[in-house]
C-alpha cells in the first residue's frame, strides 16, 4: 500500500474520462430506454386484451430471470447477425440494456399504480369523472409520486451495472481503467480508483434520494 | 438475416459436458455465497437494530459500501487488490497456494455484496416484527440475544421469505460475474460454446432456458414455503 502512486492516476485521467463518457451515455440510454419500453410494457400488462398481457407478463418475468452478463452476451453476438455486419460492441450494449431495464421499469411502474387504493378511483367515477380522467387526474400523479424514488434508485442501479460491458470489451469506465492498469501494471490503483469514484456518486446519488423520498413523505 | 441453424451442437461432445459442468459451477458458486451471504447479512441486519449506535455504525457502513460499488469491480478487488494490500506473506499464500483462487475470491466478493443485501431485508423484518414483540419479551425476563433469537430473528425471516427468495435469485444470477475472473460456470462456457461453434443462438438459448426455468422454479417452490408460513394475523392472511 505504501507505493500508491497516484501520478498513474493523472497521467490517466484523459483516457479516464473517455471511458467514463462511454459510462454515462450507456447509463442515459438504459435508463430513457428503459423507461420507455417499462412504460409500453406497463399498458401492455394491464390491458384488455389477453395475448397483450400474457406476452407482456412472459417478456417480464423471462428477463428478470436472466443474468444482464448473458444478456450482454446474447445482444453482443445476435445484433450482427441480424442486422448483417459488424456494429461495435456499444450498440449491442444499449440493445441489452434498454430489453433489459425496460422490465424492471414496468414493474416499477406496474407496482406504483396498483398502489394507488381503489377507492380513489372509485371517488373519482362517483363524482362524475371518466377512466382516462380519473387515470390522468387521479391516479398517474400519486402513482408517479410513489415510484418516483424507486426509478431514481433504479437508475443508480443501471448506472453500476454498465461496469458488465467489461465482458465485450467495450470502453467504458472501468474496462479503460482496467487497460491503463495492465499496460502501466498498477491495477491496484486503477480498480481502487474506479471504487472509490462509483462509491462517491452512487453514495451521493441515493442520499439525494432518499432526502427526496422524505419530503414526498412528508 | 442469415444462420445455420444447428441445434445439435448442444449435445454433441464436449459442448454437453460443457454446459452440464457450467451448471454445476453456477449452483456452486451461488450456494456458497448465499450461505455466506445469509450468514453475514443476518448479522449486519441485526447490528443496525440494536440499541448500541457503534453496532449500529458499523452496519451502516458496511452496507453502505458494498451496495454503493459495483459487484464486478468487487470482484476485482478482491482477487487482484487485495493480494497487494495484505501483508507480504499472506498476499503470496492467497496468489500461489490458495485452492481454486478464482472461485474461492468469486464465492467470497459474492456472498460479502448478497450479505449488504440480505442485511437490509433482516433489518426491515426486524422492524416490522415490532418494537412490542421485544419488549413483550424482555419483560418476561429474556435477555436481548434471547429476543433476537427465540422472537425477533423467527418472525422476521418469515416475514421477509418473499424478499429473501428475490436475493436468493438474484445471487443465483450474479453468480455469472464470476466469469470475469475465469470461473468456468454457465454463462463464461455457453459463451465458449458460441465461439467455438459459431452458433451462438443455440448456446445462448440454451442458457437462457436453463437459467429461467430454475428462476422459475425456485420461485414457484418459495412461494408454497411461504404460504405455509405465513404468520397468522397478517395482512396476507386476512387476520385469520
Amino acid at each position: 500500500m505504501g507505493n500508491f502512486d497516484f501520478g498513474v492516476i493523472v497521467r490517466a485521467l484523459p483516457l479516464l474520462w473517455e471511458g467514463m463518457q462511454v459510462t454515462l451515455l450507456l447509463t442515459l440510454f438504459g435508463i430513457v430506454g428503459g423507461i420507455a419500453l417499462g412504460i409500453v410494457l406497463a399498458i401492455m400488462r394491464g390491458s384488455r386484451f389477453l395475448p397483450l398481457r400474457l406476452f407482456a407478463g412472459f417478456y417480464v418475468d423471462l428477463l428478470r430471470s436472466l443474468p444482464l452478463v448473458l444478456l450482454i452476451f446474447w445482444f453482443y453476438f445476435l445484433v450482427p447477425i441480424a442486422v448483417g455486419h459488424p456494429v461495435g460492441g456499444f450498440y449491442a450494449a444499449v440493445v441489452g440494456f434498454i430489453l433489459f431495464e425496460g422490465a424492471y421499469f414496468c414493474e416499477i411502474i406496474r407496482s406504483g399504480i396498483e398502489g394507488v387504493r381503489r377507492g380513489q378511483v372509485m371517488a373519482g367515477l362517483a363524482s362524475g369523472l371518466t377512466q382516462t380522467q380519473c387515470m390522468r387526474l387521479i391516479v398517474l400523479p400519486q402513482a408517479f409520486r410513489a415510484m418516483l424514488p424507486v426509478m431514481l434508485m433504479q437508475s443508480i442501479n443501471v448506472f453500476k451495472s454498465t461496469s458488465l460491458v467489461y465482458v465485450i470489451g467495450l470502453r467504458d469506465f472501468l474496462t479503460a481503467a482496467d487497460l491503463i492498469g495492465g499496460r502501466d501494471n498498477r491495477l491496484t490503483e486503477m480498480y481502487v480508483l474506479v471504487a472509490v469514484v462509483f462509491f462517491v456518486i452512487c453514495w451521493a446519488a441515493s442520499q439525494a434520494v432518499n432526502l427526496l423520498q422524505r419530503r414526498i413523505a412528508s | 438475416m442469415r444462420y445455420n441453424w444447428n441445434w445439435s451442437v448442444l449435445y454433441t461432445v464436449p459442448y454437453l459436458g460443457w454446459i452440464i459442468s457450467g451448471l454445476g459451477w453456477t449452483i456452486l458458486v451461488s450456494l456458497v455465497a448465499w450461505v455466506i451471504g445469509l450468514a453475514l447479512g443476518s448479522l449486519i441486519g441485526t447490528m443496525r437494530t440494536l440499541p448500541s449506535p457503534t453496532a449500529r455504525a458499523i452496519g451502516a457502513i458496511y452496507v453502505e459500501l458494498f451496495r454503493n460499488v459495483p459487484l464486478l469491480v468487487q470482484i476485482f478487488l478482491f482477487y487482484f487488490v487485495l493480494p497487494e494490500l495484505l501483508p507480504r506473506e499472506m498476499g503470496r499464500w492467497l496468489k500461489r497456494d490458495l485452492p481454486h483462487p478464482e472461485f474461492t475470491m468469486a464465492v467470497i466478493s459474492l456472498g460479502l455484496y448478497t450479505a449488504c443485501r440480505v442485511a437490509e431485508q433482516v433489518r426491515a423484518g426486524i422492524q416490522t416484527a415490532g418494537k412490542g414483540q421485544a419488549n413483550a419479551g424482555l419483560a418476561t425476563g429474556l435477555t436481548t440475544a434471547q429476543v433476537y433469537r427465540f422472537i425477533l430473528l423467527p418472525l422476521a425471516y418469515r416475514l421477509t421469505i418473499p424478499a429473501l427468495t428475490n436475493e436468493f435469485l438474484n445471487v443465483f444470477k450474479n453468480s455469472s460475474l464470476a466469469l470475469s475472473i475465469g470461473v468456468l460456470e454457465l454463462t463464461s462456457r455457453t459463451r465458449a460454446i458460441a465461439d467455438y461453434s459459431s452458433q451462438p443462438i443455440e448456446a445462448f438459448t440454451a442458457a437462457s432456458v436453463i437459467y429461467a426455468s430454475i428462476s422459475f422454479l425456485i420461485a414457484f417452490l418459495m412461494r408454497r414455503v411461504e404460504a405455509r408460513t405465513r404468520l397468522a394475523g397478517t395482512l396476507a392472511t386476512g387476520g385469520r
